[in-house]
């Protein structure tokens, strides 16, 4: 086996703490008891591999992988960016997922209940792969807030929830990207829940590079995954 | 200059449509579903259900599970596994809490062999939901395997090591490993930091 040495930890000076009680949900559902140091075998190591064959022709495309009769209503916008490890190296060719609601803030499930209508064009789901660069790209309606019962008069900022898997089960990420200036931010207790140190990690930037002039704004949300402790040998090198 | 990880956020309580959309009745087409044993795959069909609890006792209806297991000869479809693997078998599923009525999970899959370094045979399940702001990492071993000698298990407490194993069960259903997962408490199941 080629050996490229362990993945990194994760890194808990980065991520939230599981307990964050300002976020209410966490008080029942955090784990109590400290988690067991695991060393990483080919269990670990390996994950699955899901590429471009897994990706239909408009699931990058939430204004249309789910149009009915015409467009979606809201602020078309495009969101995209690079995936690298920690030492700045693109992971080519691995799967992104996200789901948002829609631009009035609902989203298309049972449990919503907010009263925000439904699009009859949107579902608010897709999928990419990224490129032999690393990079990604989605087109999609600008998300609106909505609110939620942690506590009186709470609104969720912006954002789009992403899934990420990467080359193994270690890079595994779940995580939400959130918009430039959002006022919501600085009272939300999940994005709170970060070190003050990455909060802006997960913070969109306006990108004019991005942006397609006469048609939509354009936000890079670049990501960070979990590297190995070894640098790869380049192929053929 | 290292790159500082991109933080984990909660997957929340909507993540039926992205990540689930065929088990919950949306017409979007499913990256995957909870049938990793499908087709002409090698090996023995067992069922494997269970719940989560929270720190109340109370099921959670908004979990996904994922699983990722090896083969019945114990080898992973993976690139870094250099063995190869059984035809068609992709040893990873995905399922959410959210579909039946006392919030059951459930998989059909085959039993993975072992797959080297003296680990017993096992599967590893990434946990996610609502009011969890990173994913744990938990393993299933099973109660009609030799679990002994498995490195992992001798890193647990031996009074948590049971939250780690399947309680198998030959019924009309065939093979059945009940496992349930508990976030806090008397019974919560060993969690791992990978």
């Amino acid at each position: 086996m080629t050996d490229q040495g362990d993945y990194t930890p994760r890194d808990w000076g980065s991520h939230p703490p599981n307990l964050s009680p300002a976020y209410k949900s966490t008080t029942l559902r955090a784990p109590g008891k400290p988690l067991v140091v695991l060393p990483q075998s080919l269990s670990e190591r390996t994950g699955p591999v899901y590429g471009q064959n897994y990706v239909g022709p408009l699931d990058n495309d939430l204004t249309k992988n789910a149009a009915k009769t015409g467009e979606p209503n809201g602020e078309r916008i495009i969101v995209a960016g690079q995936v690298a490890d920690e030492a700045g190296r693109p992971i080519p060719h691995i799967l992104l997922e996200v789901w948002q609601p829609n631009a009035a803030g609902r989203y298309q499930h049972a449990d919503d209940q907010h009263d925000a209508p439904l699009d009859p064009n949107f579902l608010g789901a897709g999928r990419c792969v990224t490129d032999g660069d690393g990079r990604y790209r989605f087109i999609t309606i600008k998300p609106g807030a909505y609110p939620w019962p942690n506590h009186y008069n709470a609104w969720r900022p912006n954002h789009i929830h992403f899934s990420l898997f990467g080359p193994s089960i270690l890079t595994r990420l779940v995580t939400q990207m959130y918009f430039p200036g959002d006022p919501l931010l600085e009272l939300d207790p999940i994005f709170n829940g970060v070190p003050e140190a990455s909060r802006q990690l997960l913070v969109s930037k306006l990108s004019m590079e991005l942006s397609e002039p006469e048609w939509a704004l354009g936000y890079e949300f670049n990501i960070v995954l979990r590297g190995r402790t070894a640098t790869p040998m380049e192929d053929g090198a | 200059m290292r790159k500082r990880q991109t933080p984990s956020q909660t997957v929340g309580p909507y993540f039926a449509y992205g990540l689930t959309p065929e088990q919950y009745g949306y017409d979007y087409k499913q990256l995957v579903g909870n049938d990793l044993s499908a087709g002409d795959v090698v090996g023995e069909r067992i069922t494997i259900r269970g719940q989560v609890f929270d720190g109340n006792g109370d099921t959670v209806r908004d979990a996904v599970l994922e699983l990722w297991q090896a083969d019945s000869e114990g080898r992973y479809v993976h690139p870094e596994d250099e063995r190869g693997s059984n035809t068609g078998f992709a040893g990873f599923g995905r399922v959410g809490t959210g579909t039946s009525a006392e919030h059951f999970y459930e998989f059909q899959t085959i039993k993975p062999g072992a797959t080297g370094d003296n680990q017993a045979p096992h599967i590893t399940v990434i946990l996610f939901m609502r009011g969890l702001l990173n994913h744990v990492y938990t393993r299933i071993y099973f109660s009609d395997e030799a679990n002994d000698a498995d490195p992992v298990l001798a890193l647990v407490d031996p009074t948590r090591r049971k939250t780690l194993i399947a309680q198998r069960t030959d019924g009309p259903d065939g093979v059945v490993y009940h496992f349930d997962i508990h976030m806090q408490g008397d019974l919560e199941s060993v969690f791992f930091d990978v």
